[in-house]
């Protein structure tokens, strides 16, 4: 038995966090929050070759397994870090997993080479879940809008889901051409930029069909757990470090029970969202039939660690950490990004249940 | 990432599982009507040796102390395919996994040499006499009292919480030697006679109605030199030798326990006013947080395991395990109660899955304080795995003898 990452994916995780350690972090938030330029630090990661690393290495990528955007994922969560890696990580996995041979020549070259930039995009403002899409497709055009859309502002390819004679399904949508329009949507999140994406009879090519879309969201989730995974981490982190310095009382604040047991609960909820996102990671790269229900699992108690570490953050740093000054406000806000990023917690427990319910059918 | 077993844990399991299937083939299904104490020591003595003749007992203990020399990957192979099965183990489990190897690691050669072999062939019983009343969480202030008498020692005091006291021949006991020393300091393990003069074990009734344990009271018990583990003052290092077996035996969710498929299960039966309860959306969201718990649980066991598998130490992340099982173990079974409305709360319904639940419901309330308490297992998450600094103990330096408690 080997439940852990290979020692490629391990060694890229080394060198993103090492890397993203040094040039992302609150601070980098915290600059872009204030105006600063994201373009040099996409650079440079491109530079990496990071958005290559799941690219065959004949369109010009590294060709390394699911896990490697697994660990890309997490470290992006952790460190924050203001560029679209985990769009671009989210669109690579829709062109491997259901792409046409023509469709992956078309734009993975690019997305490798960082000449372009792809999103993902399914909410459309409201109330809706990822299952249901209102933009309409029909005579090769699509006529909806998507909101918030992240990173969508500097991209030039959006994979977006909407309804076509056969249902719901992706669809890639080309940015610099005609019925496209993208202007900023403000959302919680001050660090990752948002976008409405408007499209007026854009043109719409198919990705995979309606049955593969819910294979997509699959993917989505397994990846969108580990970037829940690094930001909750990241934030018990911070939790942790301010109750070893913090003095009240005449003592360090993590020698009450009341803060350690906090602390100890964040781990608690960390270690179990570890577990389902591990095995996640697993189902996704070999195939296994348990896909869904891991996914949806994961993505769940990913959820539950993010938003108990992120607003426990807050709750141990005290009046500080209330301030507009300190750092606890990316991991709160960035929360509720990774909540609006695909579905809540409400939705996938109710995906996990209902493969529950049909794993169990099948058994009977 | 690869959850197949290597080759050679494969054939191991294989091997197992062939022995398992032509040995253990009364014991597929649980037992209709619960075991008679006596029943349940014929049978358990009997497994016991079914295995040791079979090389299945001591699997990860050196081969000189009788034991199979094989790695904890093989222990585990071999447990896993036991609980296939609801065979009786739990006589042995705590001497075999906690008492004997500290007999083996601290004893006198003279002891390892006359009781180790014993055990291990399921002769003889034992049992861990730690808790007082006065020291639960807080064992290192433990009371009883070992005073040195020419070469013995004579043992004055009160045990509690003793695990199958009652049915054991043996017992490694801690005692404070020197009530002058700080806490930690003054105490002493022995090997005693569970059967000797002054020692009187008397089951204590549980809040659930069954009776598990034990208090042992002990009056002018007389122990030989001898039969002394480690040195003496050295009682606390001794101990944790033992804690941190049980560290590895006590954890996982206990087998045949309900989980979030017999939530399931039941909430299919169920019909609420607002439609059949599986219909629900907090039924449906409530069985996936007991999924996520209880699979979560396995899950960083698994880990666990693979760090094993590759020679690395399962550290004290481990703890996560009985804090998660046991608190979800409560909840999930009160909602199911819910569910249930007043048929949750009446004892002579027929559906079987209920019947659990309610089991599980009052057996959770001692799984969270059993073999460390939920906030100590914080604690140590806490302090052990996040570095957070330990509790004030004001007593911890005091002589013993001078502390608030003594």
């Amino acid at each position: 038995m080997d439940f852990d990452f290979s020692d490629d994916a391990k060694a890229l995780r080394d060198q993103a966090r090492k890397f993203l350690d040094e040039r992302a972090g609150p601070k980098v938030a915290r600059a872009v929050m204030d105006g600063g330029d994201r373009a040099p630090l996409w650079r440079e990661v491109v530079d990496l070759g990071w958005p290559a690393a799941r690219v065959p290495e004949g369109h010009g990528g590294v060709g390394m397994s699911s896990e490697a955007a697994c660990v890309l994922a997490e470290e992006t969560g952790r460190s924050l870090a203001p560029v679209p890696l985990m769009q671009s990580l989210l669109a690579t996995e829709a062109l491997l997993t259901l792409g046409s041979a023509a469709q992956q020549a078309r734009w993975l070259p690019g997305i490798a080479d960082g000449s372009i930039v792809a999103v993902t995009g399914w909410a459309e403002g409201g109330a809706a879940s990822p299952a249901v899409a209102n933009a309409r497709v029909s005579g090769g055009t699509v006529r909806g809008s998507k909101s918030p859309v992240a990173d969508a502002a500097a991209a030039h390819l959006a994979i977006i889901s909407a309804t076509g004679d056969d249902g719901i399904q992706l669809y890639l949508v080309d940015l610099t051409g005609p019925g496209v329009e993208v202007a900023p949507v403000a959302t919680l999140d001050l660090v990752r930029a948002h976008s409405i994406v408007t499209l007026t009879d854009a043109p719409a090519d198919p990705l995979g069909s309606p049955g593969s879309y819910h294979d997509w969201l699959d993917r989505a989730a397994v990846l969108s757990a580990f970037e829940a995974l690094g930001t909750a981490t990241a934030a018990m982190d911070m939790a942790v470090a301010y109750a070893k310095e913090r003095v009240a009382f005449g003592q360090k604040i993590g020698r009450y029970q009341g803060v350690k047991h906090k602390c100890a609960d964040m781990f608690i909820k960390l270690e179990l969202a570890r577990g389902h996102a591990l095995h996640a990671a697993w189902a996704m790269e070999s195939g296994a039939p348990e896909l869904r229900q891991a996914a949806a699992a994961a993505r769940v108690a990913s959820l539950d660690a993010l938003a108990f570490c992120a607003e426990e953050n807050v709750q141990i740093h005290g009046g500080i950490g209330y301030t507009w000054d300190s750092d606890c406000q990316f991991y709160y806000r960035r929360n509720r990004a990774l909540v609006a990023a695909l579905g809540s917690r409400t939705f996938w427990a109710e995906r996990l249940v209902r493969s529950l319910e049909q794993r169990n059918a099948v058994a009977a | 990432m690869d959850f197949n077993d290597t080759t050679d844990d494969a054939a191991y399991r294989a091997t197992a599982r062939t022995w398992l299937a032509a040995n253990a083939g009364e014991y597929r299904d649980p037992p209709t009507v619960p075991y008679s104490r006596d029943e349940f020591v014929r049978r358990s003595r009997s497994w016991q040796k079914a295995k040791h003749a079979a090389g299945y007992t001591g699997i990860t203990w050196p081969k000189s102390m009788g034991g199979q020399g094989l790695s904890p990957m093989h222990s585990i192979v071999f447990s896993q395919e036991q609980s296939r099965y609801h065979t009786p183990t739990s006589l042995f489990d705590i001497g075999l996994g906690m008492c004997i190897p500290t007999v083996f690691t601290h004893g006198q050669p003279d002891a390892v040499a006359r009781y180790v072999a014993p055990a291990l062939a399921g002769d003889e019983v034992w049992c861990q006499l730690f808790s007082e009343p006065a020291a639960g969480s807080d064992l290192a202030g433990i009371r009883t009292k070992a005073v040195k008498d020419g070469d013995d020692w004579v043992i004055d005091g009160q045990k509690v919480w003793t695990t199958n006291a009652h049915l054991s021949d043996f017992g490694i006991i801690v005692t404070r030697t020197d009530p002058s020393a700080p806490k930690h300091k003054g105490l002493t393990m022995f090997i005693v006679d569970m059967h000797a003069p002054g020692v009187e074990a008397r089951p204590l009734k549980q809040m659930s109605g069954g009776s598990d344990f034990n208090e042992v009271f002990f009056t002018g018990v007389r122990v030989a030199d001898s039969h002394r583990l480690g040195a003496v003052g050295d009682g606390w290092k001794v101990a944790l030798t033992t804690l941190m077996h049980e560290r590895l035996a006590v954890g996982g969710k206990p087998s045949h326990a309900p989980g979030y498929a017999t939530l399931m299960a039941l909430a299919a039966s169920i019909d609420t006013d607002t439609g059949p309860a599986m219909a629900q959306r907090d039924v449906r969201q409530r069985i996936a947080a007991s999924y996520i718990a209880d699979e979560g649980i396995k899950l960083t066991q698994m880990r666990a395991l693979s760090a094993l598998a590759k020679g690395q130490v399962p550290g004290p992340e481990q703890s996560i395990s009985k804090v998660v099982v046991a608190k979800t173990m409560q909840d999930m079974a009160a909602f199911a109660m819910d569910l249930s409305e007043a048929g949750g709360f009446v004892t002579t319904g027929t559906d079987p899955d209920l019947a659990r639940l309610q089991g599980s419901y009052m057996a959770s309330a001692g799984l969270r304080i059993a073999g460390g308490t939920d906030e100590i297992l914080r604690n140590i998450i806490a302090e052990r795995v996040l570095g957070l600094p330990g509790d004030l103990r004001p007593d911890k330096d005091l002589p013993f003898n001078a502390s608030v408690a003594a």
